[in-house]
């Protein structure tokens, strides 16, 4: 059924990202299409991938937005952006064929490729770009959030989180219950005023961003003295001889 | 939005079949359309064909077009399911009405005009639910509005007129409230596609790359590094371009070609009659068939979606 959960899921697994601390490595891409590639939705088809316009399934990527107040203060953010799994998700209600599903069990949005068309409807009526459509397969594929590993009994408990969260070099993914309120993710949500991304686009996100934190506005150094050559007295011997030889 | 032939040939031919097929079942039913056994078998042919051939177009753009029957199954949800479900629906009606028409039309005629009201209604649901599969988008400013829906029906019903007219004049008819109607129907389309175009122009997507990406707080936000060296499929298939002054070119055809020079040569019809109005309401047809073809190239093409403000779009 390609109608939401008529029960609303008590438990929605998903993704804080903190937006302060992710360095913009890549890693939580590589390794996702690493896991994935043997996953639930294998294989994550590369097409051209040794030529010279190569394209290929990612259920994750990293954006860097740079960001600049009235002031000339700019920051630079590292933005990965993935499957927010929402609890209003239109990719689901549009699939024609009951391909596209949510969990009621813990609000995972997935794609049952079996009876996916390849119509790519859902991929157009998803405002941030989640799906991917899988050329060679010809079936729309998405992040599972690591339905195969966060369930799976084989790996040592602490291993029982999606991919991109386990790799995380700087602890920038968390990953949890955000249906409830005493979950870690969900103190973490409260304490950092996480957010969802474009809400007026009425999708009710499961995923939750946390803001970088405020910097020190206006200390940044605008006497660029430090930096321009040093041409009184106070310089060497040999770079004086070597300014005055330059200089002839 | 990238625009796939499949689907332009699909919206517009299939567009243009239901239109001609609403014509001639209304037409017949209110005895306007007193035809021949031949213009009509025609008619109901020509109808049934570009209605067909538009389906099963759809399907080609399909990664597995053998499971497209599984199409049909999400109706409670889906505008896409519906549409499906309507469309295979609507054959009954208008097959039965036309069948009857054709061989049997002194029989059963209190049934068969209830099976012809029947057979409009599901053309005109199906056209409209073929319009909510774009007006129920959110993401896409362009087509998540009330614009969209009202020009799928108003252009389905205006090729359908011109092609009703080509067959007419064709068979030698000369019914001028059909004639009227094409005129009548060329007007209103096309102030509802300059009505549509001025507010593509003048308004744009609630989100911005600041709601986008939730910083808006400190300050004005820039794509700095897009995540790939080279386009991925979102950017292919969410992220068509196209250039603003090719636009406003293609605007202009769609005015000229689809609704101009076949309102002005509606207007010769009055005045020739034989072969001479036969041939112009077959170049009203080609005509209009170039021009709804840019219109429906131009309806995708200039929409832009939501996730585009993720790759370095300004507005959505």
């Amino acid at each position: 059924m390609t109608s939401l959960p008529v029960n609303p899921p008590k438990k929605k697994l998903g993704l804080v990202i903190d937006l302060d601390i992710c360095v913009g490595c890549h890693a939580c891409a590589v390794n996702c299409k690493e896991w994935n590639s043997g996953g639930h939705s294998a294989p994550m088809t590369d097409t051209d991938p040794y030529g010279s316009d190569p394209t290929g399934v990612w259920f994750n990527r990293i954006h860097s937005f740079e960001v600049e107040n009235d002031a000339g203060d700019g920051r630079t953010v590292n933005f990965p952006k993935s499957c927010l799994h929402c609890d209003d998700a239109p990719c689901v209600t549009v699939c024609p064929t009951g391909a596209s599903y949510k969990r009621e069990e813990d609000g995972i949005v997935l794609v049952n490729a079996d009876m996916c068309i390849g119509c790519k409807l859902c991929s157009w009526a998803c405002p941030y770009g989640a799906r991917e459509y899988d050329e060679d397969e010809g079936v729309m594929k998405k992040c599972t959030l690591c339905v195969d590993k966060i369930y799976n009994p084989n790996l040592p408990p602490e291993s029982r989180v999606p991919a991109c969260v386990s790799t995380c070099p700087v602890g920038a993914r968390s990953f949890g219950d955000l249906g409830d309120p005493d979950s870690e993710v969900s103190q973490l949500v409260a304490a950092r005023g996480g957010y969802d991304l474009m809400p007026e686009q009425e999708c009710k996100p499961t995923n939750k961003y946390l803001p970088p934190r405020p910097k020190k506005l206006g200390t940044a150094r605008t006497d660029v003295q430090a930096l321009t050559p040093v041409t009184d007295g106070s310089a060497g011997v040999i770079a004086r001889w070597v300014d005055k030889f330059l200089s002839a | 939005m990238h625009p796939a032939k499949s689907v332009i040939f699909f919206t517009t031919a299939s567009g243009a079949g239901y239109g001609l097929l609403f014509l001639l079942l209304a037409g017949t039913m209110l005895n306007i359309l007193a035809l021949a056994f031949w213009p009509l078998f025609i008619g109901f042919g020509i109808a049934f064909l570009l209605i067909t051939a538009g389906l099963l177009s759809s399907t080609l753009h399909l990664g597995h077009p053998e499971r497209a029957w599984r199409a049909i199954s999400q109706w409670r949800s889906s505008w896409l399911s519906r549409e499906g479900v309507m469309a295979l629906f609507t054959f009954a009606p208008t097959g039965l009405y036309a069948l009857h028409r054709l061989f049997f039309s002194d029989l059963y005629g209190g049934l068969m005009l209830l099976i012809g009201v029947l057979g409009l209604v599901s053309i005109a649901v199906t056209v409209y639910c073929t319009a909510m599969i774009y007006a129920s988008l959110r993401p896409i400013h362009a087509w998540f509005n009330r614009y969209v829906p009202a020009g799928y029906l108003l252009l389905s019903l205006t090729t359908g007129v011109i092609l009703l007219n080509g067959l007419l004049a064709l068979f030698g008819y000369a019914i001028s409230s059909v004639v009227w109607l094409a005129i009548i129907l060329l007007v209103i389309a096309a102030l509802w596609k300059r009505a549509y175009w001025r507010f593509l122009d003048s308004t744009k997507s609630i989100s911005t790359p600041e709601s986008a990406t939730g910083l808006g707080e400190f300050g004005t936000v820039n794509l700095l590094e897009s995540p790939h060296s080279e386009a991925n499929y979102l950017m292919k298939e969410m992220g068509f371009r196209i250039a603003r002054k090719h636009s406003a070119k293609l605007r202009r055809i769609v005015i000229g070609a689809g609704f101009l020079l076949p309102a002005v040569l509606m207007v010769l019809m009055f005045s020739f009659a034989g072969p001479a109005a036969a041939a112009i309401s077959v170049v009203a047809v080609i005509s209009a068939g170039i021009g709804v073809v840019v219109e429906r190239w131009l309806f995708f093409a200039e929409a832009r979606h939501a996730v585009g403000l993720y790759y370095g779009a300004s507005r959505a």
